[in-house]
Order: structure tokens, then C-alpha cells, then sequence
């Protein structure tokens, strides 16, 4: 690991050496991290001189981190300067130019799932010049929004629009010393989106990546930051049930959520980056920051995830229960099939009094993967009468995969209730045999036990994403049994 | 219907079945009896299609067919249904689900047109309560916590849901109370018809009053050693096994 920190400080320290001055027309930044990479994103997107000085901060801070070691995990070592950290948006020449270019594998997924077709190009990153159903129906929302006096914009426009709530907040959750990906992130990041819900606003529509208007990819290092005033709600969807096609191995993005006083925020992730193949070759490497502050009193933050996707999955979705009587909770299904890993879980920290927490985690494993549920539930002296409640339970398919649960538990406050359970089971032979021998197909069997071991879990998507997840489910395990 | 001819099969390098000859024309019940272990269950598993079960010499033909060439759910969507012994309980999944995609697995290869949640949910009702299933057992999750005879019921409506042309009822009379046993064997009977054949594992007479067998098989030591009419059970309930346990060894 050191020594690879010496290389990656050597190199960064090489532009001088070739008097590399990276040219602001450019479309791409040259390969490689270092300072001058750092002021040409910042350039490109005409930040203001705070925002540079903090990604400089964040860069150098990063350059005296070593990557954490501490999970479940095992990859070849990440070569960072062998990466683009900036690219202008794709022209639409770009990418294959119909459908008939597309991988067939990739199309007969799209069927499965059930996406219309006028989406399959789009996600298959065909190049079409069609208006979409889906911009238009996009600008008929961003009317309403914008009537309610709700921000949904990117990262970048709300740099420019609305410093003063960028600048508040931003870091603020995740600061940029958090970790060495967060910190990474807040060095290079591109883009993102921003959500800001005005006191007593309730957004009356799930607000999705999906229908921003500006909504070009957002690249390896997002930023997300979605605000709550006091007596706000806001239900936002991350991420497509289809698989989206991306050359990036790393992706190491920050999301952050502010909850004020009676807020609400609901934040629903579908994740299904490429996982790599069967033999565990490619596939994405997901390190991901999500951290929620309820800051204010009965403030409530619910993170709700279905992760099948990469075939490295790093993310601990977090509640800091600052806020007297604030609620967080965690909703997981996580499943991994040939060759995937996933070390994922989350933190409840309870800061004020009353607050409570509630952990629901599925774990399924097929094939070779490894599943690990890692989750720290922390009692602050001053949270009296703070209560969580866990829930974990693994699913194994096959024997030639693992599943692990490390719940970490440490309670300052002798009125503290804290409930564990733990489950692990196993699809059985004889299970499927008798789903078998009335008529199902083994896929159906498998897909029938695993949706009925999330279902707890499922339902707290909305309703149009559940049903998509479901499908998911069962097209991630194709091929994990027999 | 269904014609086994020198059946030999092995589970886990251990030869169970040592050579069976059984067949049940269309139309026929046929009861098997004999001692535990002595494969009975093992036959159901053979004929229903379960891995590991491995056929080392002889065939099954069924409906004209090789039916130990047919994979596992392809035989059920032919119309092979397996009461089990000891059904598995399958957690998480409501039986309402389970069934209906069962139901409309079995109506696809056959070429009718699946049911929608409604219609199959009016069908299984129905079914449910000829059987003494309650509605509130439909929507738990598959056998999950089911009492011993719970269990069987249950096996009991699937058959009725599915419409098998052959099956094989493994001991669905133990668990069963006295009246259950009346209400699930009436059902069964009901269900015989001339393109119908059954296989009825028991270790009692009882259940063959309500369902009169054209025949009683003993099985015992891998092999059927005796065929006789319906006496045959009466006969066996008061001498036991003992003279054929040791004509197998
Ligand atoms: N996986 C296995 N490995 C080894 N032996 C097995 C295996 N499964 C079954 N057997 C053996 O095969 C024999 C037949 O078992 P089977 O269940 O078919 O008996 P049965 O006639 O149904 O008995 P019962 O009346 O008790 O239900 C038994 O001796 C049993 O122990
Ligand atoms: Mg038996």
C-alpha cells in the first residue's frame, strides 16, 4: 500500500517535471490526478474561488491517505493516475449508432425487465436524436416544481444558482475528510444532482435522476446533496433497474442529505452497474459516501437500497439522529452472484434524545460471491431513551458462497434499547424440488424464494420502482443454481 | 398410463431400488405398502424426477413417453404430481403466489391462457374450502408452520388446483385426524376418472376404504413382492411384514 502511495505522489508531482499545462478548450483532461487537473474541472465549470480551495484541500489531504483496508474485499490495486477525471459530455456521435449495434446480451436484459423501447437506446447510449416521452414529461414536472419553489437541478447549476445553499451545505454531511474516497470525490467530482425543499413543501412527485432535464451523465464521481426544510418531504429515486453502460471501473460518489426540523426524506437507490462477467473479469467498483443528518427535531431520513450490480460494492448508508426525536432507517437487499463482493451495511448514529433507528438487511449470495453486512449502531451519552432495532438476515444459494454480518454496538446511555437478530439460510434442494415438481422452473422457484426473502425490504420502494426490483431479483440469480 | 419396467435406482452410491416392475393403466388406483426404508418414498422421488436419485437400469414410460428423459418440472407439467411425505416449508413466499405461478406453469404447457390473480384467486377459494383449507392458510407462506396435517390438506388442494393425470400420494393419510382423513380422502376419490391413475403410498388400510385400490403392491427391500387385490391390505394389517423381510434379504 505504501508503496503505491509513493508512486501515486511521484507521478502527481511529475507535471512540473514536463511542464504539463492542461489547456482549458480542451473537451478531456489529460490521464491523471494532480493540481492542475483539479483548477481546469473547477475552470470548466466556472466555480467561485471557495469551491476550488476546498477540492485543493480535499487533493492534498487524499495525497497523504492510504485506501482503507478494513473490508471484506479484494481487488488489484487501483491505478489512479490511469484514469480520465474529466471528460466533457459525450457527443452523440459517440456510442454505437442503432440498437443493432448494441450487445444483444444487453437488449434480451432490457426485454426481460420489461424497459419500453423507446429507453433501450437511450440506455444502451445509442445515439438518437428523438425527443424523448420522458424530457417532455420532464419539463411539464419541472413547471410544478418550480411553481413549489423546489430545486431539482444539477450539481453544477446550483454552484452557479444558489451558492449560498451550495456553500452551506455542501461537506457539511460528508466533510471532505471523511474518507479517502468521500475525499477523493470532493477533489475531482463533475456532477451530480442538488435538491432543495422549501419549509412546509411537500414535493409531490418521486424525484428522479430519470427526469432531470439536464440529465447527461454524471460520470464516476457524483455529488448529490438534497436539503429538507423544516416540514418538508421529499421522496428521491437514484439509479435504473437497467444495466447502464460505463467504461469507468471507479466510481466514487457522495451523497448528502440535511433534514430540518419535522423533515422527511426518503432516498431510494436501485443499483445495477456491470458486475463483471462470469469468470469475475471487469465490472464497476463501486465506493460510495451516503450519509443523512437528521439535524432536526423529528426529522426522519430512510435510505432504502437494492444493490446487484459491480462487482465491488462499498457503501454504508448513514443517519446521524442529531435531532431530538429523529428517525432513521435502513432498508437492504444486496445480492451478489458469480464472482461479485459487497461490504455494505450502515450507521445509526443516535445523538439526540428519543431518536430511534431501524436496520432491515438482506443479504443473497450465489456462485463465488461474498456478501458482508458491516453495521455500527452508536449510543451517545446525551440520546436518552435511544432505541434501534436490526434486523439482518443472508440468504445463500449454492455452496461455494459466503455471507457475514458484523454489527458493531456501542451504547453511552444506560436507557438505550438495542434489538440484533441474525438469520442465515439456504435455498434448499429440496425446496426446489417441490417448487419444481409443480411445474415451476428452477428461475421461477429462485425467483418466487428470493422476492419472498426481500419482500420486507422491497416494500418500502415506491410503488413503480418495487416492481422492477422484483424482476431484477430474480434476472441477477439467472444461472445461480443447478 | 404409467409402466415401470426393471426399475434400478441409487442414492448416494446405495442401490434403493432393485429392480421394480408396476403398472398402473389409465383409470386404476394402485396402492403400494410395506415396511419403512424399504423405498417407497424413494420410488415417488424417482418417478417425480428429484437430482440425485439415480436410475441405474430399467425404464418408466408414461403416456407413451420415456419419462426419465423428461427434466423434473417438465414431467409435472405433464401431469405427474407428488403428494409429499413430508412437504418442505418454504418461507417468505405466500402460497397464494406459489400456486398461481405453479397453476399457470402447468396452463401455459398446456396451452391455455394463464389466470389472473382474480380468477385465481375465486378458484383456490373454492378449492380451499371443499378441503377445509382456510383462507388464512392460503396467505401464509408455504407450509411454513403447518401442523402435520395441515401439510397433507395442503398437498391435497395443490392436486386439486393443478389437475394431475398421475399421482402419487406418499402417506398423505398419516397426520391427517379422523376427520380430515374423510374430508382429504373423499377429495381424492372424487378426483379419479378414466384418463385418471394414482399411486397410493400407506401404511394403512384405513385410507383404502375411501379410496378402493384396483390393487395392493408390497414393496419391501427395493422390490415389489407381492400383487394382490384389495384384500390384500386387510390381510397385511393383521399378519405384518415380517414374511416378507426376510424373502428380500
Ligand atoms: N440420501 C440417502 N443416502 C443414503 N440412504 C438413503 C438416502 N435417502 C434414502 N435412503 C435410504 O433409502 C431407504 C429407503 O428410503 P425411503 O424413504 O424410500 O423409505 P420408505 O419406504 O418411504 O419408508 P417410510 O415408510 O419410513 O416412509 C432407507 O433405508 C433410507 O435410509
Ligand atoms: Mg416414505
Amino acid at each position: 500500500m505504501s508503496d503505491g502511495m509513493e508512486q501515486v505522489r511521484s507521478l502527481a508531482d511529475q507535471k512540473y517535471k514536463y511542464g504539463f499545462v492542461t489547456d482549458i478548450e480542451a473537451d478531456v483532461a489529460p490521464k491523471g490526478l494532480n493540481e492542475d487537473i483539479i483548477r481546469f474541472i473547477s475552470a470548466k465549470k466556472g466555480e467561485p474561488e471557495w469551491l476550488l480551495e476546498w477540492r485543493l484541500k480535499a487533493y492534498k489531504l487524499w495525497l497523504s491517505e492510504a485506501e482503507p483496508s478494513w473490508a471484506k474485499l479484494r481487488h488489484p490495486a487501483i491505478d489512479y493516475q490511469d484514469a480520465y477525471y474529466y471528460s466533457a459530455p459525450k457527443k452523440k456521435t459517440d456510442g454505437p449508432k442503432s440498437l443493432d449495434e448494441v450487445d444483444p446480451k444487453l437488449l434480451e436484459t432490457y426485454e426481460k425487465l420489461g424497459v419500453p423501447l423507446h429507453e433501450r437506446a437511450a440506455l444502451a447510449g445509442v445515439a438518437v436524436d428523438a425527443v424523448f416521452d420522458s424530457v417532455s414529461v420532464a419539463t411539464t414536472y419541472k413547471g410544478k416544481l418550480e411553481e413549489l419553489g423546489i430545486i431539482f437541478t444539477s450539481m453544477s447549476d446550483a454552484v452557479k444558482k444558489h451558492p449560498e445553499l451550495v456553500r452551506k451545505y455542501l461537506g457539511s454531511v460528508v466533510p471532505y475528510s471523511d474518507n479517502y474516497f468521500a475525499t477523493l470525490n470532493s477533489a475531482v467530482f463533475t456532477d451530480g444532482s442538488f435538491v432543495y425543499v422549501p419549509p412546509g413543501v411537500r414535493c409531490p412527485m418521486e424525484l428522479s435522476t430519470y427526469f432531470r432535464m439536464n440529465a447527461e451523465k454524471t460520470g464516476q464521481f457524483e455529488r448529490t446533496l438534497i436539503i429538507a426544510d423544516k416540514g418538508s418531504y421529499v421522496s428521491y429515486l437514484e439509479g435504473c433497474t437497467a444495466p447502464m453502460r460505463d467504461e469507468n471501473q471507479l466510481h466514487a460518489a457522495v451523497v448528502e442529505l440535511v433534514a430540518l426540523d419535522e423533515a422527511e426524506i426518503k432516498y431510494s437507490t436501485v443499483q445495477n452497474w456491470y458486475p463483471g462477467d462470469e469468470q469475475g473479469r471487469g465490472g464497476i467498483y463501486n465506493f460510495v459516501t451516503k450519509r443523512g443528518a437528521c439535524r432536526g427535531r423529528a426529522s426522519r431520513i430512510s435510505w432504502t437500497q437494492v444493490e446487484t450490480g459491480s462487482a465491488i460494492t462499498w457503501k454504508y448508508p448513514s443517519c446521524i439522529l442529531q435531532g431530538d426525536d429523529s428517525q432513521g432507517e435502513f432498508y437492504s437487499v444486496a445480492i451478489t452472484n458469480n464472482f461479485q463482493q459487497a461490504d455494505t451495511g450502515t450507521k445509526m448514529i443516535h445523538i439526540g434524545r428519543n431518536t430511534r433507528s431501524r436496520i432491515i438487511s438482506k443479504g443473497i449470495s450465489a456462485g463465488h460471491a461474498d456478501n458482508t453486512y458491516r453495521g455500527l449502531v452508536r449510543v451517545l451519552p446525551k440520546a436518552e431513551g435511544a432505541r434501534n432495532h436490526t434486523q439482518c438476515d443472508s440468504l445463500l444459494i449454492g455452496d461455494r458462497c459466503g455471507a457475514h454480518t458484523t454489527p458493531y454496538i456501542e451504547s453511552r446511555n444506560s436507557s438505550a434499547r438495542i434489538e440484533h437478530e441474525a438469520t442465515t439460510s439456504k435455498i434448499s434442494e429440496e425446496q426446489l424440488f417441490y417448487a419444481r415438481q409443480r411445474g415451476l422452473s428452477e428461475e421461477e422457484a429462485v425467483s418466487l424464494i428470493v422476492n419472498g426473502f426481500c419482500r420486507d425490504v422491497l416494500q418500502h420502494l415506491p410503488m413503480e420502482f418495487a416492481v422492477e426490483a422484483q424482476k431484477l431479483v430474480a434476472i441477477s440469480l439467472e444461472g445461480s443454481v443447478g | 398410463m404409467l409402466e415401470i419396467r426393471n426399475l434400478h435406482a441409487s442414492v448416494d452410491g446405495r442401490e434403493i431400488l432393485k429392480g421394480i416392475d408396476l403398472t398402473v393403466p389409465a383409470g386404476e388406483v394402485h396402492a403400494v405398502m410395506g415396511p419403512n426404508g424399504s423405498g417407497k418414498s424413494t420410488l415417488s422421488y424417482v418417478l417425480a424426477g428429484r437430482d440425485g436419485y439415480q436410475v441405474t437400469a430399467g425404464s418408466v414410460t408414461y403416456k407413451g413417453q420415456d419419462l426419465l428423459a423428461m427434466k423434473t418440472e417438465e414431467r409435472a407439467r405433464q401431469g405427474v404430481f407428488l403428494a409429499f411425505q413430508y412437504p418442505v416449508e418454504i418461507p417468505g413466499v405466500t402460497g397464494v403466489n406459489f400456486l398461481k405461478t405453479a397453476v399457470n406453469a402447468v396452463r401455459r404447457s398446456r396451452g391455455e391462457s394463464e389466470l389472473d390473480a382474480m380468477q385465481f384467486l375465486k378458484l383456490a377459494r373454492k378449492k380451499a374450502k371443499e378441503l377445509g383449507v382456510s383462507e388464512e392458510m392460503l396467505r401464509r407462506a408455504v407450509n411454513t408452520g403447518f401442523s402435520g396435517g395441515e401439510k397433507k390438506r395442503y398437498e391435497a388442494l395443490q392436486m386439486a388446483l393443478l389437475e394431475p393425470s398421475f399421482m402419487i400420494l406418499d402417506e398423505t393419510d398419516s397426520g391427517l385426524d379422523i376427520d380430515a382423513l374423510k374430508v382429504v380422502a373423499e377429495a381424492v376419490d372424487a378426483f379419479r376418472n378414466p384418463q385418471r391413475a394414482m399411486l397410493v403410498i400407506t401404511h394403512y388400510q384405513r385410507i383404502l376404504d375411501y379410496i378402493v385400490p384396483d390393487k395392493v403392491h408390497v414393496l419391501a427391500g427395493g422390490r415389489i413382492v407381492q400383487t394382490g387385490g384389495k384384500d390384500l391390505a386387510l390381510e397385511l394389517e393383521r399378519t405384518g411384514y415380517a414374511q416378507f423381510v426376510g424373502q428380500a434379504a
